[in-house]
Parts: C-alpha cells; structure tokens; sequence
C-alpha cells in the first residue's frame, strides 16, 4: 500500500517531478516467464480475472466510503490500490478489458467526487499535482487523467495544454497491453474536451490544429505499442499474439474514428496534416497486420470525397506496404466504396474526372499486381472486377475504359494460362457479369472487344454458366439482337453451348443439357430484324452455326430455325416482289434452304420431327402459290411417313397431320392433289388398329370437299370414304365378337353417322336421307341389342348418340333450307 | 366463383421465346382453382411454371409436344358444368367448328376447349360451348398471319360461365367477355 506525502503544493505547470520521471515500469523488474508459468497462466487466466475483479471491488467498496466521507486523502489512497490490479500482466486482452470496464466505471464516480471537490475549494492544480504523488505509475497515470478531465472542463487551463501533458505522460508505460487500455481510457474521457470548432474549449490559443495534434499523437503511441507486441514473446506464440493483437484493433482505430468526427477538419487539413501524418506511422511501422488494418480503416471512416481528393497520396502508399499485405482487398474496398459515392448521386460525377481518378486507379493496381507476380490470379480477378464495377458507375458511357480494364485482366490471364482454381473462376464471372448489369443490354457488352477474350480463360463448364448468364440478361431485358455481326459475335460467346469443344468427350447431364438446349432455342427468337434482307442474313449465320452443333443440338436448335425463317417468308411475301433485284432473298431461296436444314434431322434420326416441319413448310409454300415446291415437301413427309415412322401412335398422329395439311392446300393442280390424296387414303386404311383406321377414312373424306373451293367438292368420292369407314367400323366389330366376346365400339357408327349428317348439311347429293335414316335405324338397334344383351352398357356412346339426336331436332326446328333438309330425317324416339 | 384459366400453344422454345411479360404479370399463383391446358407448351419447364401457378393442372397432347404421355383427349367436372379438352389437330378439318361440336357430343361436355390454330374463339352452339383460347405467345401459326397472344379465363358459377379474353393488341393488354348460361336439363 502506498502512502500518500503530504501534497507539497508545487505550482503548476511543474508536470514531472523528477521522482516520476525515473519510476517508469521498465524500472520495474519484469516478471520472467517460465514456460510453467505460461503453461498455469493460460489456465489461470479466469482465476486471476477474478481475483483482481476481487481486489478491484474492494478497494472500491472503500473508496465509495471515502466518497460518501468526502474524504480525499483515502478516496485518493483506495482508488490507486484499486488501480494496481490494472497492473497484471497476466491476462489476455481479452480478459484484461473486463477488468479495465469495472475500472473506468469506477473512475467515473470518481471524478464526479473530483469536480464536487473543486466546487468545495480544492484547487484543481492541486488536485492534479496530488494525484502525481501515487507510488505506481500505472494508477497514477489513470487518476492523473481522470483530474485531467475535470481540469480541462474546469477551463482554467487551455484545453491543448492539460491534453498535450497527459499525451506524453502516457509514455510512462510501454507494456503493449497496459499502454493501449491506458491511452484508450485519455481518449475516451478526451472526446468531448478536444477544442474543436464550435467547441466550448475552442479558443485564441486553442484550436482544432491542437485537438487534431493530440490525437494524432496518442495514435501514434498506440500503434507504436500495438506494433510491438508483434515481436514479444517466443516465435512459436506467435499465432496466439497475432490473435491477441486482433482483439486490440479497434482501440488502436478508434482514434482514426475520433478524427473523422472532427468538425475542423476541412479536406485541407486532412490533406495536408492529418492523411499524411497517418499514412507516415502506418508506412514506418512496417507491421503486416497494423497495415492493413489501419488502411482499411482510413478508408472506412474518412469521406469518401477526401478519399477521391487524396486518391493520388493514399495509392502512393500502397507500394510502400509490406508485400504480404493483402492490398488487393484494401484497394477493392476503396474502389467499392467511390463506386457507390459514385452511384449516390450523378453531381459528384465530375469530381471524378477532375482528380483522374480512373486513371489514377487502374496505375495503381498495375502496379500492385506487377509488384506481386506471386499474387494468386483470383486476387489480380477480384481488382480488376472491383476497378470494372467502379469504371461502370462512374464513367458509364466509357466503354473504352471499361475494355482497357477487361484488356489488362486478359494480359494477366494470358500469363497465367487456363484457370483451373475455382474462386478466380468466379470472379471471372462476376468481372463479365457486371457490364451485363449495368448495361441491361449484352449488345454494348459486345463492343467490348476484349470481352470474348477474357471468356477465352474460362474452362468449358464456366464458360457454358456464362453463356447462360448472357442469355438470361437477354431474356430478362427482352433484347432484340438485330445485326449478322452482332449475331455472329454473341456465337462467339455462346461457343460453349452450342458445340462440343475439341478434343473433350463430354459428360453432360442429360437434364442440364437440355436445359442448355432449350435457353439456346429461346436465344434463337431473340435473334430478330424487321428488315428481311438483315434478316436472312442473320438467318444465314444461325444455320452456319447450328449445323456444327452436332446431332444432340440440332433437334433443339433446327426447329427455331425453321420457324424463324418461316416468319422471314411472311415478311417477304409483304413486300412488293424482287425489291432487292438480287437472287438471295426470296421465298423459294428461304425453302430450298429449310429442305437442306430439315433434311440433316434425318441423320439423327428425328423423322418424326422433320415431318412436322416439312408439312409446316408446305403449308407455307402453299400460301406463297410456290406449287412444286410444296409439292416436294409433301413428298419428303410421305418418304418419312412410308420408310421411318412405324410406331402406330406415331403414325396415327403423322397422318392426322398429314391429312389436315392437306385438306388446306389449295396451290395444288389437280393430278398433284390426287395423287397426295389417294396415297393419303391409302395410309389411313392401312393403320394398324381399325378404329385409327376407320377415323382416318372419314377424315380423308374432307380432303374431297373444301368448302371454300367449289371445284373440290367431289360428292361421290366423300361418300365413298365414309362407306369404306363403315366396312371398317364392322370389320373392328366383328374383329372384337371374335377376339372378346363383346360387340365392341358402337362409337364409330356414331362418328361416322355424324359424318353422313355434315356432308348431307353441306348438300352433298350423294349423301341421301335414307342412308342416313338407315344408319340411324343400325345404331339405335345396335344399341339396344347391347342393352339387352350380357354385355356391359355404353353410357358414353349413349350419351353421344342422345347429343346427335338433339342436334338433328335442334336443326329441324331451324327453318330455312337446313330445316327442310333435317324434316326428312326420321330419328327414332327412344 | 370458380376461376378456370384456358391456355395453350405457347410453343416455347420452338417459336417464341417466353410469356408476354405482361400476362406473366397477370398469372399469378393462388388466383386460380384449376388450368386447362389444350397441349404444344411444348417442353417440362413451361408445364413446371404451370403448375406453379395452380396444382390442378390438366393437359392434352400437342403434336410437338415434349411429354408424349399427355392424353389426347381429357374431360372433368367444375361445378355444374362438363369441360373436355383436345389439341385439335386430330380434328379435321382443323378448326372447322362442326367437327368439333361432333367431338363435343363425343365427350359429352358443355364446354369444349381446344387449340391448333392459334385463334381465339369462343362460339355457342346448341349443344354447348367450344372455346379456344388461342396461343398464349402469340406462336407462329400457319393458319393466320396476324396472331396477337391470348388466353382466357372462365369465371363458373353455377349455371352460368362468364368467359373473359385476354388478348396483346399492339403492346396493351384487351379484355373482352362472354356470358354463357346452361340450362339445367337433365342428361
């Protein structure tokens, strides 16, 4: 325990007396560690915690005694015994800051007591001088600042004064840990005193000049300590006091913090005194990790308008940091942060230009990545991402800066080769994905010449992400991609997607390609002129490069085609003919193009497809009077039908197909027409189910009777169709008496007698009402031998037939030439 | 009130890339109790994306089709009415509506969706009502060279359907609407 001397009463400003002076902690014999006692140590550390938390809330219980007493003499001798425990150096900071908390909770009771004391007649001089007679440094330092506080609001002294003796009374105590709690504690009780501008202890001879150059000292002290706890201790601890020193940053910070809430502190002041003075202490100290930390820190508290203003001074110090700095980080921290200055409004924009600050910038990181050939090509990726993002905010409209930037990270990527680690891969994609962003239009992302480059550098999984990102931004935006150029260039990107890249055999997951597949068809639409002649160009590089997609792609790729290039025919058909005068673009050049394409899907095989598109094209040809070439379409569909489809579902739908295209052509002759209809026919009666059969003869029976062509209204040749249905239609139930037992369908009497009923509307004369009286007659009997019968009844054929007998009472009840016609019908009532 | 969205024809990725945005702002999930779906959508994801819009989802088969596993034909009850559904391109002549009226007596339904031709149509008769509700993207179509995208939606109430029809004129979305009543008859 310390006694207290009797206060001598010296005048201020005699700061130290010599006794102080000599007492600092070095002449204190350090404790020597011995590998035991670091090895208890660690485990004694909440041990200790508690005993000095113990001792602490003794002394301070006397203390509020002392208080409560208004007795200096032991508020004074039990506030510095409760101070001693501050003195351990047992603990980790960690552990040590709860025990500094409990103390400067204390410390505040005290220097309320302070204050109280002065406005009792103690002079604060004399307080101040007091407090200096405490035997340990450390307490007195504590309680020295503490009156400081008091003396500062007392103003009996300028502010800079109280402030500059206690900055460098501080040195007193070099223990890394002890000095940055001792000085964190000046700083916090220090905030609200600095003589600021507009400040209450702002003054003639007290200005923001001495508020900024006490807290540039004091950071500078703490860094210097902070520094050095780097180098104490034994190098395998090392890890453990790196930790350590993380734990203590932001004391260290906080002073950086504490200036940028300076209201003196104009861009000039920070230009001229406060940046430079800063960067020197982080540049000298030489330390990896209060480097980084402090860096990051400038740029996180400091505006970001200083920031553009000092751009040239704070990049000229990156060089000068220790190489294993990670500066990528702090210079992409920088750039995120002017790019969102950049982005928080458009009137900041010019400030930019003026200081240079693109070119200042990509310098810069030049320079760090020259300076770093070791650097790991996913930190050179993230720069020159971070410097792209920062170009596209504040100088949209530069695309040549924003491929200069693409052009160095393509130079960097050459020198490294193929990238196989994944994070740089990432990155890649972002760097290409931000022009897509901030564009919303892949078609000035194309002007970026060295845009396909950089694409180059991804392996062919990324490279087929990144294509489906730029077809997605496509989609999202609707995009129309308008010019064969444009056109061709997009390719080049999508390379990936739309072939199989040399010498890989791939192993594609059959979803995932499909998936790839159909985006690609979905990019075709987007492919699009209204100009024809532009068109057919981009029509033509569509096909050139499909066709080296291979015989996976094409039934993906080629049916988009077709159907874009049989939009192309439309337009051309709008058009006066041969406005170009040359051959390329016509219809008919458009169709023997589609022949060649479609023909390659029979390579697949994909017959079933390529007969869709054939009888589309016909249908198409037909509506541009081009016969003969409708002609060979329908020919290409029969060779099809007749040697590849041989599925009967398949058929049955081929035929439909067939048959409703054809019972639409009106560009035919006559012999053409008969011949496509007999071979029509023929299929129909040749599928392998009868009711498929008997279904599609009634439906060849349209192809003799067009309603809007009065030559191709062939009475006879209907009705024999429709005879030949019902052969059929007996045939399947006798087939089904033999094969089940049962009659079978009555349904396709149904179908075939309203049949008979359309065409004897359409007053086909062949068609008599006594065919379809008897017809009639048959089902209703067929009927009712079922109802009878063992079998099972039909409610769905009754049904229809009830539905078709209200149909014919709804027609005879019309009047008028129908109704006439339906008199005659006899229905029989059930 | 029961809300039936008809849709179909959207020939994606065949002939249009996507949905109008402005339809795809319109459908929305949970507005709608059932879809008729008359088939070409033509591949999973646009079926997946249906369904995403209402769980009860009904389709038939389109000849382009992915899914080959769609019916051909299909038909349901909603409240008092009978619905059938059917591509239409195993109807011919295609788009003739007395062949279609015959499928309707066939499935025995009061309301006939169906498709193929990419046009709108919604047409009574005396024994029902064939509605088709053209092609949702405005698809290619050889049978007309002006095809505006549509859909409709059927609002049933009892006996009575109100069909409204969405249709893309000129970059704005027109709605028309048709009241249907059925006659109570026993059948």
């Amino acid at each position: 325990d310390e006694q207290f001397e009797s206060p001598s009463k010296p005048k201020f400003p005699i700061l130290l007396p010599h006794r102080l002076r000599v007492t600092t902690e070095a002449s204190c014999r350090p404790v020597k560690y011995t590998t035991q006692m670091i090895a208890d140590g660690v485990e004694d550390e909440e041990k200790w915690l508690a005993a000095g938390i113990a001792g602490l809330q003794q002394n301070a219980f006397y203390m509020h005694r002392a208080l409560d007493t208004n007795n200096l003499r032991d508020a004074l001798k039990f506030s510095a015994q409760m101070l001693s425990e501050l003195r351990t150096s047992k603990l980790s900071p960690h552990k040590y800051y709860e025990l500094y908390m409990r103390a400067f909770d204390e410390l505040r009771k005290l220097e309320i007591f302070f204050k109280e004391e002065t406005r009792r007649g103690c002079s604060i001089v004399e307080l101040y001088e007091l407090v200096q007679h405490a035997g340990n440094i450390l307490p007195r330092l504590y309680l020295l600042c503490t009156v400081g506080s008091v003396y500062i609001r007392s103003k009996e002294a300028p502010a800079k004064d109280v402030l500059k003796d206690l900055v460098e009374m501080c040195r007193g105590i070099q223990h890394p840990v002890r000095g940055l709690f001792l000085r964190s504690y000046l700083s916090q009780i220090s905030r609200d005193k600095l003589p600021d501008i507009g400040s209450e202890y702002e003054g003639d001879a007290d200005t923001v000049v001495d508020a900024v150059e006490f807290v540039l000292q004091n950071f500078t002290e703490m860094n210097k300590l902070w520094v050095r706890m780097q180098h104490q201790g034994p190098a395998r601890e090392k890890q453990r006091r790196e930790k350590e020193r993380n734990e203590l940053r932001d004391l260290v910070g906080k002073n950086l913090h504490v200036l940028s809430q300076v209201e003196g502190i104009d861009l000039d002041m920070y230009r001229d005194t406060v940046l430079p003075r800063v960067l020197e202490q982080i540049v000298n100290c030489k330390d990896e990790i209060a480097q980084f930390y402090l860096m990051d820190c400038i740029i996180q508290v400091f505006p970001d308008e200083y920031h553009l203003q000092t751009l040239e001074v704070l990049l000229g110090a990156c060089p000068q940091l220790q190489p294993s700095v990670d500066i990528k980080t702090v210079l992409s921290r920088l750039m995120e942060r002017l790019s969102n200055y950049a982005a928080s409004s458009s009137e900041v924009l010019p400030e930019f230009l003026q200081v240079e600050a693109f070119s200042r910038l990509n310098n810069a990181i030049g320079k760090v990545i020259e300076a770093q050939p070791d650097m790991p090509i996913f930190g050179a990726v993230t720069l020159y991402s971070s410097l792209l993002t920062f170009t596209l905010h504040v100088h949209p409209d530069r695309l040549d800066y924003a491929d200069q930037v693409l052009g160095s990270c393509f130079k960097k990527l050459q020198s490294v080769g193929k990238v196989e680690d994944n994070k740089a891969t990432k990155q890649i994609v972002a760097l290409l994905s931000a022009p897509l962003e901030k564009y919303n239009d892949i078609v000035t992302a194309l002007k970026l010449s060295n845009y396909p480059c950089v694409m180059e550098y991804l392996d062919t999984e990324t490279s087929k992400i990144m294509a489906t990102v730029i077809i997605q931004s496509i989609m999202k935006n609707s995009t129309r991609i308008s010019s064969a150029d444009k056109v061709e260039a997009l390719f080049e990107l999508m390379k990936g997607l739309m072939k199989d890249s040399e010498g890989t055999a791939e192993e594609v997951d059959e979803d995932d390609f499909k998936e790839e597949q159909n985006s690609v068809a979905r990019l075709i639409q987007m492919l699009i002129n209204d100009d024809p002649e532009e068109m057919f160009k981009i029509m033509c590089v569509v096909r050139k490069q499909i066709m080296t997609g291979g015989p996976k792609r094409l039934p993906y790729t080629i049916p988009p085609f077709v159907f874009s290039s049989l939009k192309l025919v439309r337009q051309l058909q709008g058009q006066d003919e041969n406005p170009f005068g040359d051959e390329a673009t016509t219809p008919k050049t458009i169709f023997q193009l589609l022949n060649q394409t479609i023909e390659v899907l029979l390579t697949i095989p994909a017959p079933e497809l390529a007969l869709r598109l054939y009888l589309q094209c016909a249908e198409a040809a037909n509506d541009t009077d081009l016969e003969p070439v409708a002609y060979d379409f329908f020919t290409q569909a029969y060779i099809l039908y007749e040697e590849e489809i041989s599925d009967s579902k398949a058929q049955v739908t081929a035929l439909h197909l067939i048959i409703g295209t054809l019972q639409r052509m009106h560009v035919f002759g006559v012999e053409n027409r008969d011949t496509l209809t007999h071979k029509a026919t023929g299929y129909s009666a040749k599928l392998l189910k009868k009711p498929d059969q008997c279904r599609a003869v009634y439906g060849c029976a349209h192809l003799f009777w067009v309603d809007d062509q009065d030559n191709l209204k062939d009475g006879e040749r209907v009705l024999i169709c429709l005879k030949r249905a019902l052969r059929i239609a007996n045939a399947a139930q006798q087939l089904s008496n033999a094969a089940r037992g049962s009659t079978g369908p009555v349904t396709l009497f149904i179908e075939i007698l309203n049949k008979y009923l359309y065409f004897y509307e359409k007053v086909n004369q062949h068609i008599t009402v006594d065919a379809v009286n008897s017809l009639i007659e048959l089902i209703t009997t067929e009927m009712q031998q079922n109802d009878s019968s063992s079998s099972a009844p039909d409610p769905a054929a009754e049904a229809f037939l009830a539905g078709t007998l209200r149909y014919i009472q709804f027609q005879k009840q019309k009047g008028g030439t129908i109704g006439e016609r339906y008199q005659a019908i006899s229905t029989v009532k059930e | 009130m029961v809300l039936v969205l008809a849709i179909g024809d959207l020939h994606i990725p065949h002939r249009a890339a996507d949905l109008p945005p402005k339809f795809k702002s319109m459908l929305v999930p949970g507005k709608i109790q059932h879809i008729i779906c008359t088939g070409n959508l033509c591949i999973k994801e646009v079926h997946d994306y249906l369904k995403s819009l209402c769980p009860d989802l009904h389709i038939t088969r389109g000849e382009y089709d992915e899914d080959a596993r769609y019916p051909e034909t299909k038909t349901l009850t909603i409240g008092q009415f009978k619905l059938g559904i059917c591509h239409g391109h195993q109807v011919i002549p295609w788009g003739d509506l007395d062949s279609l009226a015959m499928l309707q007596r066939q499935l025995d339904v009061d309301i006939l969706v169906t498709g193929h031709t990419h046009q709108f149509k919604a047409y009574k008769h005396e024994g029902g009502v064939v509605i088709n509700p053209g092609s949702a993207t405005g698809a290619y179509s050889s049978f007309t060279y002006d095809v505006n995208p549509s859909f409709v939606l059927m609002d049933i109430d009892g006996l009575r359907v109100v069909v409204y029809v969405y249709e893309l004129i000129d970059g704005e979305v027109k709605v028309d609407k048709i009241d249907f009543k059925k006659t109570a008859n026993p059948r």
